[in-house]
């Protein structure tokens, strides 16, 4: 009995993986060119942020919360990154009016050219997460409204800071995300950095046993000590941090700001990390399956353009992907429980 | 260092209260290290809120000394973990989402940095293998795949387990509700040698043959007081259940006499027997008050449901006669709609008696609600106010007012006096006898001897069946108790 049921278990870890496969060998039929360096290289460029930002999500879904403001965070990450972090306080588009006007000199002095203030604001941004963690648990809010309060003032920083798509990404940044490494395509070697990275943080320190129990049972884990403020402060404060690496790494590939960039990022972190074998309420999460499954997401893009579906049909069609995956978890969980 | 005689913890005078229910009156318990203490008491007795307190999880007033220091202000979890006290709940207290090593590891602080996963595991295994040999559990098994039953030795292993702090004061909550007889007997053997080696038990069972094996002490407990407190070898099952029950009959004053005799006419609800366990069927008549009695948490409250679900519907082995309405014992759960206000909270069970076309009419609905106000006397100056400007006691007589309101013939009652004050207490026990006698049927599971005084007919439950059928005139504190303990497992 109990290698039966433990098959269930494999077979639903490995749906996640499985289900990325079958999406590659239909690409490999569809445009056989597809999987090759290059091809690797467009079709999961934008993988890397994704992932992040999925990181982020499953961080707060694992205690039993959802953020609905990743989207806008990352946009704001990015216009952030296209003007702070490159050029400090005078890459801003108003000093640059201000400066055009006359009120202020051509030559600004060190501190409005240092890119630190980029660095300030976006720790600061990662210090706002942990205090919404800690307000969501103090007052015992629903997650769910607090973070959608949060998405407009996200969005509305972003705006303030780049009022207009513009803006530059700091080189480095934008040289690090179109490195050409050998063999294997750049976002493949990063999404496999980012899944073990994740997987070490959440999956194997001792205090991640207590960050994934408070999702799974958070009496437990306060009589036995631990103070859940603490670890929801935690687990917002690193969906702040793996939020950030997103609008970095979103801002490197289009190389300008932009504050509606990533609103779709929302919805497609959840989507990613449920589709990677998570649960929204438990604690039971895979960061290698929400990798996976950010990876899931992007390439079926890809495939349904190479279907000749028009790209107003392809948010449904991702819809019908999702939909399809987890039909499957729910048929196997209902196979298991027959047994 | 603390000399033997000083006892690992004491309580001097605790109390507890949680709004107006005083869980605990004044306490005073001392643990001593070598000595397994059995606490037994009926429902509502304060057990629980007891080792809550022992285990830190809420403060209390009173005295407490840990190793001869008194404490009481700063006594918190970690206090509790720091000097060796332990405890395993009731409810379990593991996260299901992890694994038997991780849950090991929330447990125990110190299991941290490189290769903390197989420490933890080789502790709780080492554990397990010491209380339960054989017990087929792996360290890398999902806590929330495993039976029940190995659920619980886990836990029970965990408290037991030792890193940095030592295990000296380990409270044992009902651990063997869900072991089988050989299991419970490999825990106990565990118990006496854990405390022949120094260690000290706090056993809180159900089953009386286990704390008279198991215990030195047995301490009893009853309406938030220790009552009795002797050496277990002082005490048969006969003698336990007596100290249990027969203290101060305070209330003995409306001790009903006359046995009515049991109408003979078809019932309102009738629930057939349970074929394989036997015992009793399950009957109430018209104007029949009939009491569902027993421990806790042992079927009742699932047989009320039954008995709901089943209306108006042609249910197996459960016949129920006219509309049925439900009081729950959760206020805050399954009673009130906290953001309405009290005349909507009494009126939407009666609606449909009350529409003017698609729309709810307001002046019915309003004289409904002023009728309830002073026909229960809910203590209010206007029936808009919202349904939280009640207290407790009135807020469930407003759910009194709704189930009684609606044109059900049959009223269910789900342990509805849970943390109401004693004059509220009497005035619906006056209002359910009243309308028992217009016709009402009533089926009210209590845990209190006090309201059972009050059935016409009561059943006891023990293990999700019907163990006992008892009569007005045989109803005594006695038998209820006799029956809600199992003979020696």
């Amino acid at each position: 009995m109990n290698g039966s049921v433990l098959s269930a278990r494999t077979l639903r870890n490995l749906l996640p993986a499985l289900s990325l496969l079958v999406l590659l060998a239909a690409i490999f039929y569809l445009q056989p060119r597809a999987i090759s360096y290059v091809g690797f290289n467009l079709m999961l460029n934008l993988a890397i942020p994704i992932a992040f930002a999925t990181i982020a999500q499953m961080c707060v879904i694992t205690v039993n919360d959802l953020d609905l403001s990743i989207g806008t965070y990352v946009g704001f990450v990015a216009c952030i990154g296209a003007t702070l972090l490159s050029g400090g306080i005078g890459a801003l588009p108003f000093i640059k009016d201000l400066q055009a006007s006359g009120a202020l000199p051509a030559t600004l002095p060190w501190i409005m050219n240092t890119p630190l203030a980029g660095v300030l604001v976006l720790l600061m941004g990662i210090g706002v997460y942990a205090l919404l963690g800690a307000l969501i648990h103090l007052r015992n809010l629903p997650s769910i409204v607090v973070t959608l309060g949060m998405s407009f003032v996200w969005l509305g920083l972003s705006v303030l800071v780049l009022p207009v798509p513009g803006g530059q990404a700091p080189g480095w940044i934008k040289s690090l995300m179109t490195l050409k490494t050998p063999f294997i395509p750049f976002p493949i070697i990063a999404a496999v950095v980012i899944a073990v990275a994740a997987h070490i943080l959440i999956m194997k320190t001792s205090y991640g046993a207590v960050l994934r129990g408070a999702g799974g049972n958070p009496k437990a884990i306060e009589r036995a000590g631990w103070s859940l403020l603490k670890v929801k402060m935690a687990m917002f404060a690193l969906a702040g941090f793996f939020g950030m690496l997103a609008g970095l790494s979103l801002v490197g590939l289009t190389t300008s700001g932009d504050a509606n960039i990533a609103l779709r990022y929302t919805l497609l972190s959840i989507a990613g990390v449920i589709l990677g074998g998570g649960e929204f309420v438990g604690g039971r999460i895979s960061p290698i399956g929400a990798v996976i499954g950010a990876a899931t997401l992007t390439l079926a893009g890809s495939f349904l353009s190479f279907m000749r579906i028009p790209p107003d049909w392809q948010i449904g069609a991702q819809g019908a992907i999702l939909i399809i995956v987890l039909a499957l978890r729910t048929l196997i969980d209902r196979a298991e429980k027959r047994r | 260092m603390a000399s033997a005689a000083t006892p690992i913890i004491s309580l001097n005078g605790v109390e507890k209260s949680f709004g107006a229910v005083r869980a605990l009156r004044g306490v005073d318990l001392a643990c001593h290290a070598g000595e397994c203490i059995g606490l037994v008491g009926h429902n509502g007795a304060g057990k629980s809120t007891l080792m809550n307190l022992l285990a830190g999880v809420f403060p209390a007033e009173g005295r407490i000394e840990v190793d001869g220091k008194d404490i009481a202000s700063r006594y918190s979890v970690a206090t509790a973990q720091a000097h060796g006290i332990r405890c395993v709940f009731q409810e379990l207290s593991l996260c299901p989402n992890l694994t038997v090593a991780e849950n090991a590891r929330i447990m125990h602080a110190s299991l941290r940095g490189f290769g903390w996963r197989k420490r933890a595991g080789k502790l709780i295994l080492d554990k397990l293998d010491e209380v339960f040999p054989g017990h087929g559990i792996s360290a890398s098994d999902i806590v929330g795949d495993l039976p029940i039953a190995r659920r619980q030795m886990v836990e029970i292993a965990r408290a037991f387990s030792v890193t940095t702090a030592p295990a000296r004061l380990v409270i044992l909550d009902e651990p063997t509700s869900s072991l089988d007889a050989h299991l419970a007997s490999q825990l106990l053997a565990y118990v006496r040698s854990f405390v022949a080696k120094g260690g000290c038990v706090v056993l809180i069972s159900h089953l009386l043959g286990e704390i008279l094996a198991a215990g030195d002490r047995v301490v009893v407990m009853k309406d938030g007081k220790v009552v009795v407190e002797r050496p277990a070898a002082d005490f048969n099952r006969t003698s336990l259940v007596a100290a249990m029950g027969s203290v101060a009959h305070d209330e003995g004053a409306n001790a009903a006499t006359a046995d009515t005799k049991r109408s003979e006419t078809e019932p309102r609800v009738r629930v057939a027997a349970d074929r394989q366990a036997g015992g009793p069927e399950l009957i109430a008549h018209q104007g029949e008050i009939v009491g569902l009695a027993g421990l806790g948490g042992q079927g009742q409250s699932e047989m009320l449901i039954r008995i709901f679900d089943a209306a108006g519907k042609n249910a197996r082995n459960v016949t129920v006669v006219g509309g049925v309405a439900l009081v729950a014992g959760d206020r805050q759960t399954d009673g009130v709609f906290p953001l309405w206000s009290i005349a909507e909270n009494i009126t939407i069970s009666s609606l449909r008696r009350m529409r003017r076309g698609p729309l709810i009419d307001g002046a019915a609905t309003e004289a409904m609600a002023e009728d309830w106000k002073q026909r229960i006397g809910i203590r209010t100056p206007d029936m808009n106010n919202p349904i939280l400007s009640l207290s407790g006691g009135n807020q469930q007589k407003a759910l009194f007012a709704r189930a009684l309101g609606s044109d059900a013939q049959t009223v269910l009652m789900d342990d509805p006096m849970r943390g109401v004050d004693i004059g509220t207490k009497q005035e619906v026990y006056g209002m359910i006898r009243a309308e028992a006698e217009a016709g009402r049927t009533f089926l009210w599971y209590t845990t209190e001897m006090d309201e059972l005084k009050h059935c016409d007919h009561v059943y006891v439950f023990r293990d999700h069946h019907i163990v006992a059928e008892l009569s007005r005139s045989e109803l005594t504190e006695e038998k209820v108790l006799h029956a809600s303990f199992a003979e020696v497992a």
